[in-house]
């Protein structure tokens, strides 16, 4: 029985906040739906890791638990299959503590607040639903179902060019998924020697490993660019940073925390691990492309002015790393890929909630008119130093362990030119403390700019909510990174047999 | 003569009562009664729909000329699905005042030529589908120009009878090609005929063949008629014409290249197909970005749309039979519901641009909604039937497993974008762009909600729904030996 699986409820609670939106009369309503629902899938996120780790102590090693499967489309064998393996695991407990924050950094959203939650929970559907498949067709469903509220949701409620921001964010990305279709309907055609057995499952593709080598070579780059685009490599990166200038507090924080490791998780799971001959043979091309992604996007983000555009530019940077990393195919750089997306994730999140409660008081984002925000508002000052120190890395938060993995580990390739790019990439580590230390030194120190911020307040009790929630996630990474490190070891076994 | 060959044509016959008594109750009833005829054509309809599910025998009949199988079964089934939303959609229109004295030529016409398309489903013989096809097209024409009030409708209508009559000549001068060559007009013989190294004859004859079958679907370069008769026609037409017309002929389209000419697959049509399907594609989708008349703008949209429904040829097999069916059933939905508002929206404000639209989510949530669903269907976005659709016939037409297929499917996904960019020019007019709306609240009919939650209902289940697609491939299946010619 599907219900009797705990993957299904990830998608059936936002379906259910969905329903009940719909009923929602007024704004009271709304709250109570949108909060029950998002609390609901973070204790269901909590209990799925729980007791993942429970099913691996008990010495359960396949590749992906919790495992459904149904016929769905049985002319084209296509399934509803469901499974996690420790990486989904801790994607989906990102997005359950980002969808919470999320929840709490819209509060006060106008106009037509039903609508908003609406579309952010249809989003948080294909979010979700993207992480639980492995199924490809599944999965293509849920990340077009992930894609397409982000136009509505920038474009209605986002500020400053939203209409051109919007569409440009939305055709970018759908133009990615067409590449990605392709890929995956050739992967579907050659997915098995026997052509009557055709299948979309990818963990029976990967085991039949009957891809052709010629095949490899057009479709692993038709996945990795379908699923780079949004992973914002570069040139492809361009719907970043205007898309997140636009959009609202809440959707840019679900879009760069979480959307976007959509991203890297797919590349991952759909290009490297189905077709890993050609991912170790064109890696390079993508390599240089990601890398110019991590130097080019920090050094973009040096000279922004507007909070939003440096935090894009940045995100950029950040997830470049994680497809950088993935690339270089060694144990240690996807775990640090994955950490990578863990630690952006919450941190960019988390940036991207002060930045929309700093302009929601000075309704600015220009660096050059305000300062001294730290008498003005501490709490929300400090939170800020604290992203701001996760971001470049400081050991304690997130960002350290991260980094440390991605580039420890690339360099343990042992290629040259894998080498010598990984010495290219660390150079962002510089750039990193650079945009960061400017943007807080222009912010937080120094005088007042405009003597109308001296009347501001600081965050209040749901703004410190949604705040401290990814904090806390921040801390828990950046003290105990061995614990997602357990989590995923089990999902790396096939990366060990590619390098060398 | 064997007269239980008709029991192989329970719809068509079907269809003929329907039509003989609205055309009766038109005719006899005293005036008073004829209030209601609307409602009771479509009781009649949706009575013979329901019970015309009962299946059919299967087989040939009149020497051959007429095949009833599981597929054109089907077929004829989802075209009625199709009218009957038509016939509801147009009952606040077909009341108006200056409609409601010559709606029953309306519906009479209407059935003729649902007729027509019967026989083009069902011909196996080139003779009854040129029947079919005539009885398909001219009545369309008395009904494009059914606002004879108006002078779009007129000129619509004009260029509709010019291109209809000229496509016909076409096509009929490329049979009378085939005839030369083959010495038979069934479609069995002519396909063993064909065989073979193709004559300089054969591919004259096809590209008639497929030109004047292209008028119909409004294939580029055959297209120019489409916009401006859908504009002009009354917009109960323009949504036949669009999804019912186009449906039947994409199917019979199919049948006549795979059944008819399969020998010369890959030596003759296939590449002639190609080039028409990106043309087709490309073409519709740059040209309806630059529209501003809605009913304009879903011509140029069907026109790509006819050309996605042409990857289900061209891929020539099951997969790709299927897809077609089920592309055109979540089409009749999808386009249907965009008619059923624009229509709504026409009858209250006479207002069809897309400027109108402005901030309709204001006024109008509900239009506006249902109106962003058909929108995102067309464009193919989960979780909505279009995208199911569009996805499976792309699979059909990939299973050929030609490189250069690889390359078609990949400029119509790329397309796909392109339409996506129209799509949500919409949407956006609909929910973004601020100001007031000149449309104000508008109280839909009864009638009108009643079309376009069918149709709402259809874009969000059809999808998800596998048994219906399911159900397709195996009404597919019970036919497949037609494809044993394709090579």
């Amino acid at each position: 029985m599907i219900f009797s699986n705990i993957l299904i409820y990830f998608v059936v609670i936002p379906i259910l906040v969905l329903g009940c939106l719909f009923a929602t009369k007024n704004i009271k309503q709304v709250r109570t739906v949108v909060v029950i629902g998002a609390s609901a899938l973070m204790v269901l996120a909590l209990y799925l890791v729980y007791s993942f780790l429970q099913q691996r102590g008990a010495g359960n090693a396949s590749e992906m638990l919790f495992r459904y499967d149904a016929v769905w489309f049985k002319p084209l064998n296509i399934h509803f299959a469901l499974g996690v393996d420790g990486i989904s695991v801790v994607l989906i407990l990102l997005s359950a503590f980002i969808v919470f924050g999320g929840v709490f950094a819209s509060w006060r959203m106008d106009p037509l607040p039903k609508e908003f939650f609406l579309w952010f929970f249809l989003l948080s559907t294909g979010v979700f639903g993207f992480f639980i498949s492995i199924d490809m067709f599944t999965m293509v469903m849920f990340y077009e179902v992930a894609l397409i509220p982000m136009y509505l949701l920038i474009g209605v409620w986002g500020s400053g060019n939203k209409r051109y921001a919007a569409m440009k964010l939305t055709l970018m990305l759908m133009g990615g998924s067409a590449f990605l279709m392709l890929g995956v309907i050739g992967i579907y055609f050659h997915s098995s020697a026997d052509p009557n057995n055709l299948t979309m499952n990818i963990l029976t593709i990967a085991q039949n490993n009957a891809i052709p080598h010629s095949w490899q070579y057009f479709l692993f780059p038709m996945t990795f660019v379908g699923f780079g685009v949004l992973g914002a490599m570069f040139p492809f990166h361009t719907w970043s940073p205007d898309g997140h200038a636009a959009a609202p507090t809440a959707v840019s924080m679900l879009h760069a925390g979480v959307l976007m490791k959509l991203g890297g998780y797919g590349c991952f799971r759909i290009a490297i691990f189905l077709m890993p001959f050609a991912a170790q043979q064109l890696n390079w091309i993508f390599l240089i492309l990601t890398g110019i992604s991590v130097v080019y996007g920090a050094l973009s983000a040096c000279v922004q002015t507007d909070l939003k555009y440096i935090n894009a530019y940045s995100s950029v940077s950040h997830c470049g790393m994680v497809l950088f990393a993935l690339l270089m195919l060694t144990n240690t750089a996807v775990t640090g890929a994955v950490l990578q997306m863990l630690s952006h994730g919450l941190m960019t999140a988390l940036f991207f909630a002060l930045i929309g409660m700093i302009y929601g008081r000075t309704h600015t984002r220009d660096i050059r008119k305000m300062g001294g925000m730290m008498n003005i508002m501490p709490y929300l000052s400090v939170c800020f130093v604290i992203a701001g120190l996760a971001s470049l890395g400081l050991p304690g938060l997130s960002g350290f362990v991260a980094e440390m993995n991605i580039f420890v580990g690339s360099f343990m390739h042992p290629d040259l030119f894998h080498r010598i790019l990984t010495i290219v990439g660390t150079t962002s580590i510089v750039i990193t403390a650079v945009y960061i230390l400017r943007m807080v030194g222009k912010l937080l120190l120094g005088q007042v700019q405009d003597k109308h911020h001296l009347t501001l307040t600081d965050a209040n009790w749901y703004e410190r909510l949604s705040t401290l929630t990814l904090i806390v996630g921040i801390v828990t990474i950046g003290f105990f990174p061995s614990f997602f490190v357990e989590i995923i070891k089990n999902s790396l076994s096939f990366v060990k047999a590619l390098v060398m | 003569m064997d007269y239980s060959q008709f029991l192989m044509m329970p719809q068509e016959i079907g269809l003929l009562i329907v039509f003989l008594l609205v055309f009766l109750f038109d005719t006899f009833m005293p005036k008073r009664l004829q209030t209601s005829l609307s409602y009771i054509t479509c009781v009649l309809f949706a009575v013979y729909t329901a019970v015309s599910m009962i299946c059919p025998l299967k087989g040939m009949a009149f020497a051959g000329m007429f095949e009833s199988t599981a597929a054109t079964f089907v077929m004829k089934q989802i075209l009625n699905i199709g009218m009957l939303i038509v016939l509801i959609q147009s009952i606040k229109w077909a009341n108006e005042d200056f409609t409601i004295v010559r709606r029953g030529e309306f519906y009479e016409l209407l059935l003729v030529t649902l007729f027509g398309m019967y026989l083009m489903i069902s011909a196996r013989h080139f003779l009854l589908f040129v029947i079919g096809l005539e009885s398909a097209s001219l009545p369309l024409a008395a009904l494009v120009a059914f606002d004879k009030k108006r002078y779009e409708s007129h000129e619509a209508a004009a260029k509709y009878m010019f291109t209809a009559m000229f496509s016909s000549a076409i096509f009929m001068m490329g049979l009378s090609f085939v005839y030369g060559i083959a010495g038979s007009l069934y479609f069995n013989d002519i396909a063993f005929k064909v065989a073979g190294t193709p004559s300089a004859l054969l591919i004259v004859a096809l590209a008639f063949v497929i030109s004047g079958v292209g008028f119909k679907l409004s294939l580029v370069p055959f297209h120019l008629w489409t916009a401006d008769v859908y504009q002009g026609a009354p917009t109960a037409v323009t949504s036949y014409l669009s999804v019912i017309s186009k449906g039947a002929a994409a199917y019979a389209f199919l049948i006549i290249m795979v059944q008819t000419f399969g020998a010369v697959y890959s030596q003759v049509w296939e590449w002639m197909l190609y080039a028409l399907i990106i043309l087709t594609i490309t073409l519709g989708n740059l040209f309806a970005i630059r529209q501003r008349n809605l009913k304009r703008f879903l011509a140029f949209s069907s026109i790509s749309q006819a050309g996605y429904i042409m990857l289900g040829v061209i891929a020539a097999n099951e997969i790709g039979m299927a897809s077609l069916m089920y592309y055109v059933l979540v089409y009749i939905f999808s386009n249907l519901a965009a008619f059923g508002v624009i229509s709504a929206i026409e009858n209250k404000t006479g207002r069809v641009g897309m400027d109108d639209y402005n901030g309709l989510y204001h006024t109008n949530p509900k239009l506006a909604f249902t109106m962003m669903l058909a929108m995102f269907s067309l464009g193919g976005i989960p979780p909505f039937a279009g995208f199911f659709s569009k996805f499976f016939i792309f699979m059909g037409a990939v299973k050929t497993g030609e490189v250069a297929i690889y390359i078609l499917v990949l400029i119509a996904l790329i397309n796909t974008i392109i339409s996506l960019y129209y799509y949500l020019l919409v949407v956006k007019a609909m929910f973004i762009v601020e100001g007031d709306c000149v449309v104000p609240r508008i109280k839909s009919e009864t009638s009108e909600r009643l079309g376009m939650t069918i149709c709402t209902l259809g874009i969000i289940l059809i999808g998800p729904a596998s048994c219906i697609y399911t159900f397709l491939t195996l009404v597919v299946k019970d036919g497949s030996s037609m494809f044993c010619f394709i090579q």
